[in-house]
């Protein structure tokens, strides 16, 4: 048997409007008591010292790229599920544009079998149609029973409004959603946001309409099918308001920001560095300004990192031919609680729902309980440790990240969960 | 006074000392072009590297004539860039080419930004010869060489940009040149060819074409892409030509003169007819003799410099 205390944290669950001051005891991996200490607790028991640090139901990120199978050069489903649980998450959905895609049972359960036995549930969202080409549709029911979370042609929109209605017709039995990355396709192809910025620096841009058009098209469409839509990584601020009006007339419509959608613009591109190259791209002050005001009033109701790990030869090229996407895993909770919480837009409690309870809503998944009884599956987090990132140190293989050498202030003390903790940078058994 | 940068990525902040300073030398040099004997010892041992990954014949005959005037060693290197996407990256390439110890690279690319990718991949003096839509500093400053001495001064005079301006890397330098000099600049095409916010660098936007020869004294015709897609961003050369093609008509309704710059190569028929491409307005290869001068004094100015 299997003892652990974790000493003095703030307990805070939103869900079950749990917010105090106390202690838990896991043994082999289950919450056995919440309370006082006694000195017969204390025996065999191995205790961490949390000094007052928040702990909440484990986070979750929806939307990662591991690229297992296929550039396994790049990220592997173990050293994404080690950054994962690094970066404070016991959690992820991994997205379908991996080689072959995830559009067969046969490469769910590959990855399922990579997944297993770490201390990071992964998800995997499979394709909604074949290869993601948006030809034919994937087989749903026989994904979902290999264990597909939800659907997405994620790097590309789903590519007709009607092999989306079908999409959205044949998930809506299964009771899953469908995620949308949000691009006209005849408007896409440029290598930033269309504004000032990319006149003034010479580069092709990505006009904001390109999403706004098909964030109002799965809107349309969801209502029409009554199934569920959710917006990947809302970059714009026509999207944002588009989403707030879906919610308003009752549509089943969900939204998902990136931590670089809320905290960075186009600025950041005068140096043409390609750690800032990301698809959505970096948006002006004006969009960042709507999508935190998406986050204050719920209109978005998660953050997720869309973690897109590349080779450092990958990245280092030409600005025009540099492959999209930065790494997000680990650096997610530095980035929303220095813009978000210690800027005064959110709460933790906010935060909490929008890290832990609201992607697994979104995705039917049970938020863990902080309670006697339930397996502990925690992440434990200090709002105002003030800390460096430094990309060396992380445990993606890849370090294609635009925050090396920021200061953030909040930072993830522990995950646990599946009877492990991973602290002071390794894994124990607990 | 030496230059303020070691390198010439585009116009674009440069102040207006240093464009003076290029200006002034280019004339000593041009003088030296009027001479039997036209080379001089300057860039002696010094290494010069043209590296085009873009086709571009005109500029690159340009820059080499300079080179050769001022005694450089010259290396050509053109890649194709369907031939880079499969073999070596950009980055793979300049660390061979810093390893042959080169003093000035001279850089044509079809992605915008890549001279100043280059500038933190090695050490040499970086030359912008023209990045994807962005500048084309030499192309601008010998525009302005040309409209100096064709009309005395730039400080005050109007400038209108004719042409597909988004699509243009010529634009943006003679802008940032141009308004750094005191000229008034205007730009004038059909919408689709007008990139988003060019109000916000202190450009007036006109969509009728005789409305900007009448306003203005300089008139910088950019050559309309007749191949690709480029074709997406207007109905029909014949439309384009009715509407915004420089006439002899046209000009002659305003009544006034009016100076005529063109990059080159023209599309006869097309951007300027005929008559305009080959009457008294036009300076069209005064700018190809006052692109060698300039280029030998950019060269020059920073190859001396360190
Ligand atoms: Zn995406
Ligand atoms: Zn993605």
């Amino acid at each position: 048997m299997m003892k652990t205390i974790l000493k003095n944290l703030i307990l805070n669950n939103p869900d079950q409007k749990l917010n105090k001051k106390t202690n838990l005891i896991i043994e082999d991996g289950i919450i056995t008591k919440i309370g006082a200490i006694t000195s017969d607790d204390q025996k065999n028991a191995k205790v961490f010292e949390f000094n007052d640090a928040i702990c909440a139901p484990g986070f979750f990120d929806m939307h990662v790229h591991l690229r297992e199978p296929g550039r396994e050069d790049e990220e592997t489903v173990k050293t994404g599920a080690n950054a994962a649980a690094a970066g404070g998450f016991t959690g992820i959905a991994c997205m379908p544009n991996t080689d072959p895609t995830i559009d067969s049972a046969e490469v769910i359960r590959y990855i399922k079998e990579k997944a297993n036995g770490h201390l990071v549930d992964v998800y995997p969202v499979a394709a909604a149609t074949m290869s993601r080409k948006g030809e034919t549709l994937a087989p749903m029911i026989e994904l979902s029973e290999a264990g597909a979370i939800a659907f997405s042609d994620d790097g590309v929109a789903i590519k007709s409004a009607k092999i989306l209605r079908t999409a959205l017709e044949y998930s809506k039995m299964l009771n899953k959603t469908i995620i949308d990355h949000c691009e006209d396709e005849t408007l896409a192809g440029g290598a930033m946001n269309e504004s000032f910025n990319s006149t003034f620096l010479g580069l092709p841009g990505i006009p904001s309409v390109a999403e706004d058009l098909i964030v109002m098209r799965d809107i349309m469409m969801a209502d029409y099918t009554k199934g569920k839509v959710h917006i990947a990584h809302i970059s714009t601020k026509g999207a944002v308001e588009l989403v707030r009006k879906g919610k308003e007339n009752g549509i089943n419509v969900t939204a998902e920001v990136a931590p670089h959608h809320f905290s960075l613009t186009d600025d950041s591109l005068k140096t043409y560095n390609t750690n800032y190259k990301m698809n959505p791209p970096l948006r002006t002050a004006e969009d960042v300004a709507a999508i935190i005001k998406g986050l204050v009033d719920g209109t978005i109701d998660c953050i997720a990192s869309d973690h897109a790990p590349h080779a450092p030869e990958e990245k280092e090229l030409e600005f025009e031919y540099a492959p999209n996407g930065i790494l997000g895993l680990e650096t997610q909770i530095g980035i929303a609680f220095t813009e978000l919480y210690h800027k005064k837009h959110l709460t933790i409690e906010q935060l909490i729902e929008k890290f832990s309870i609201n992607p697994r809503k979104i995705l039917n998944i049970k938020v863990p309980k902080i309670e006697v009884g339930e397996l502990a599956n925690l992440t434990i987090f200090d709002p105002n440790e003030v800390w460096t990132v430094e990309v060396n140190k992380f445990k993606s293989i890849s370090k294609n990240s635009p925050f090396d050498k920021k200061l953030l202030s909040g930072r993830a003390k522990a995950a646990i969960n599946n009877k492990q903790i991973f602290i002071g940078d390794k894994f124990l058994s607990i | 006074m030496p230059l303020s940068s070691r390198h010439l990525l585009g116009l674009h902040n440069v102040p207006k000392e240093d464009i003076n300073l290029i200006l002034d030398t280019a004339k000593t040099f041009k003088e030296i072009l009027e001479r039997p004997i036209k080379k001089v010892p300057t860039l002696q041992g010094k290494t010069i590297l043209n590296l085009f990954y873009e086709n571009s014949t005109r500029t690159r005959i340009s820059f080499e004539l300079a080179q050769r005037r001022l005694s450089a060693d010259v290396i050509n290197f053109s890649v194709s860039t369907s031939s880079v996407s499969k073999g070596e990256t950009f980055k793979d390439t300049i660390k061979n080419i810093e390893a042959m110890k080169i003093d000035m690279v001279v850089v044509r690319h079809a992605a915008a930004g890549t001279p100043y990718y280059l500038t933190q991949l090695c050490d040499a003096n970086i030359i912008n010869a023209g990045d994807g839509t962005h500048e084309h500093p030499t192309q601008a400053l010998l525009d302005l060489y040309s409209i100096k001495e064709k009309i005395g001064s730039i400080e005050g005079i109007k400038v209108c940009i004719v042409g597909d301006v988004a699509h243009s890397r010529v634009a943006l330098s003679n802008i940032f040149g141009l308004k750094t000099m005191g000229a008034e600049v205007s730009v004038c095409a059909p919408s689709t060819m007008i990139p988003k916010e060019i109000e916000n660098l202190g450009v007036k936007v006109y969509y009728n074409i005789d409305d900007a020869i009448r306003d203005n004294d300089v008139l910088n015709v950019l050559r309309i892409q007749l191949e690709r897609k480029a074709r997406e961003y207007f109905p029909s050369i014949r439309e384009y030509q009715q509407y915004y093609g420089i006439t002899r008509q046209r000009l002659d309704r305003i009544g006034k003169d009016i100076l005529i710059l063109h990059p080159g190569p023209i599309n006869r028929g097309v951007e300027l007819s005929n008559e305009v491409a080959d009457g008294p307005n036009q300076i069209i290869l005064p700018q190809v003799t006052n692109g060698v001068a300039v280029r030998m004094a950019v060269l020059y100015l920073l190859g001396t410099k360190n």
